[in-house]
């Protein structure tokens, strides 16, 4: 068998692709899944805690910046295992996907924070003191003047951060989730041959080409009109 | 309006001038009689005092607005105009005095800052239009959230704004499709679609080219001619010749001199307000 032979056997061999196509398939629905969880509700507690230091109340703050640079500073995976085998120590189990789903939305939380808040920050000083000038109330200046601005502003870096952690649901595979990464893994390790990883690849990049393009989209049709 | 009245009022001015510094027992006889054709304050501050950290920016400051007046307020950079236009609606708190609009305490802390907004439109240097929303959304909005008003309603009384400004056409523009001055007049018909009691404009044609000036001066005459009461820090000397029926000049904080145009440029009492008007002339 010569090396390329060898290499089309291994990577790109047919037989073994077709058998675990299926398993694939299931792990791309898993990684779907928890994919939406985690930006639906990292990019709403990122929101909302952007939304509570602007109120601008000290000691809330302090407890935010700390919650936020806690997040940021910890690598996801140790997150997830301190979840998944942590916890159960102290009598609380959490399932592989609640697990990866919890760890992840934290951390999205906090780079989302963080950005949301450079968004509110950025927008000019004069915003605030148009709207209130007008009578408009804090909350009401915040949900119809400062946000939609901010928000407009940070959607680069948003979609950015909030693909670079959605990719961390790879990391579920760690602790015995079946999606995209785990069924190729375990396709593997029944067939002794790592095809089943490349089927995983070409899934990531179906799931994740057509986010890039949306995130893309996204930005061109939330800048305003010049 | 009474011509008269201005003149009269504007020699009571003069004499209170000097005692602006003195004692706050002599406040009282700084007050203005009321004009001959309106008369009722509306905007009454007291004492205002004004503190950044160890800057001390306006050192009791009193100022009286009557209705339909249009008040002038010039002085060098610093001197606390802006701060004090800034005061009146509480963008900026007080640090002692006491301010009354339309009869109601602004400083009061059982008063909804919010409620006594609405009566006093103000107009930025940076004209500050919501960038995300159309003009008529910049007007409408405030109608709709503050006032409670439906969206029909809002944007009829919106376009009827906008109309004022004479900008109806504008409508459907978001600010960067439009020039400095028509920013400026949207910002405008947005105060005034409030119906509010007082206008207080901060260096409303500053940041403008010298050929949009005009326009905006123009919405602001008309609005006089309609009885608007009217604050103006600005340093367009001509149209507070033509147009005002008073100015205040300021320095470091304090009013050093009022009076009617004629007299504050004309025939300035203190020699602060000489070497100002100076180097502004000369300039």
């Amino acid at each position: 068998m010569s090396g390329w032979d060898r290499f089309l056997d291994s990577f790109l061999n047919a037989r073994v692709a077709w058998e675990y196509l299926p398993k694939i398939v299931e792990g791309f629905g898993v990684t779907v899944q928890l994919a939406l969880c985690i930006i639906l509700t990292g990019l709403a507690a990122g929101l909302g805690l952007a939304v509570l230091r602007a109120l601008g109340l000290r000691p809330l703050n302090w407890l935010i910046v700390f919650t936020v640079d806690l997040f940021r500073a910890l690598p996801p995976l140790v997150i997830i295992a301190l979840l998944y085998f942590g916890l159960p120590a102290a009598g609380l189990s959490l399932s592989g996907f609640a697990a990866a789903w919890l760890a992840l939305s934290l951390v999205l939380m906090a780079f989302a924070e963080e950005i949301f808040w450079a968004g509110i920050t950025a927008t000019p000083r004069g915003q605030w003191e148009a709207a209130r000038s007008t009578g408009l109330s804090f909350a009401q200046t915040l949900g119809w003047v400062i946000l939609p601005q901010a928000v407009r502003m940070v959607i680069p870096p948003l979609t950015n951060r909030t693909i670079a952690i959605t990719k961390g649901t790879a990391l579920a595979s760690v602790v015995a989730v079946p999606e995209i990464l785990g069924a190729a893994q375990a396709g593997v390790s029944f067939s002794f041959n790592p095809t089943p990883l490349t089927l995983g690849a070409v899934a990531y990049v179906v799931l994740f080409v057509p986010v890039v393009i949306l995130g893309r989209w996204i930005e061109t049709r939330f800048a305003w009109k010049r | 309006m009474g011509v008269e009245g201005v003149g009269v009022e504007g020699a009571s001015m003069t004499r209170a001038t000097s005692t602006t510094q003195a004692a706050p027992t002599l406040v009282g006889r700084m007050r203005p009689p009321p004009r001959a054709g309106g008369g009722n304050p509306i905007v009454e501050a007291r004492g205002i005092h004004k503190h950044f950290g160890p800057l001390h920016i306006l050192k009791g400051v009193d100022l009286v607005v009557a209705e339909r007046e249009l008040v002038f307020v010039i002085g060098p950079s610093g001197s606390g105009k802006s701060t004090l236009l800034r005061c009146l609606n509480r963008l900026e708190e007080p640090s002692g005095g006491s301010i009354t609009v339309d009869g109601i305490d602004l400083l009061d802390r059982r008063t909804d800052v919010n409620r006594v907004r609405q009566r006093i439109g103000m107009v930025f240097q940076s004209f500050n239009l919501y960038p995300h929303m159309t003009a008529l959304g910049n007007v409408a909005l405030a109608l709709r959230k503050v006032q409670g008003k439906t969206r029909a309603e809002a944007e009829a009384r919106a376009r009827a704004a906008l109309d004022r400004v004479h900008l109806a056409d504008r409508a459907d523009h978001h600010p960067a499709q439009l020039s400095g001055g028509q920013q400026q007049r949207v910002a405008i018909a947005r105060a005034i679609a409030l119906e509010p009691r007082v206008m207080l404009f901060d260096e409303p044609t500053s940041a403008l080219d010298p050929e949009l000036v005009g326009g905006v001066l123009q919405v602001m005459r008309e609005l006089r001619e309609d009885g608007m009461t009217m604050v103006v820090v600005s340093h367009e000397m001509a149209f507070a010749r033509a147009a005002a029926d008073r100015v205040i000049f300021m320095a470091d904080g304090r009013i050093v001199e009022q009076g009617p145009p004629a007299q504050v440029f004309g025939a300035p009492q203190q020699e602060r307000t000489r070497a100002f008007l100076g180097q502004v002339e000369r300039h």
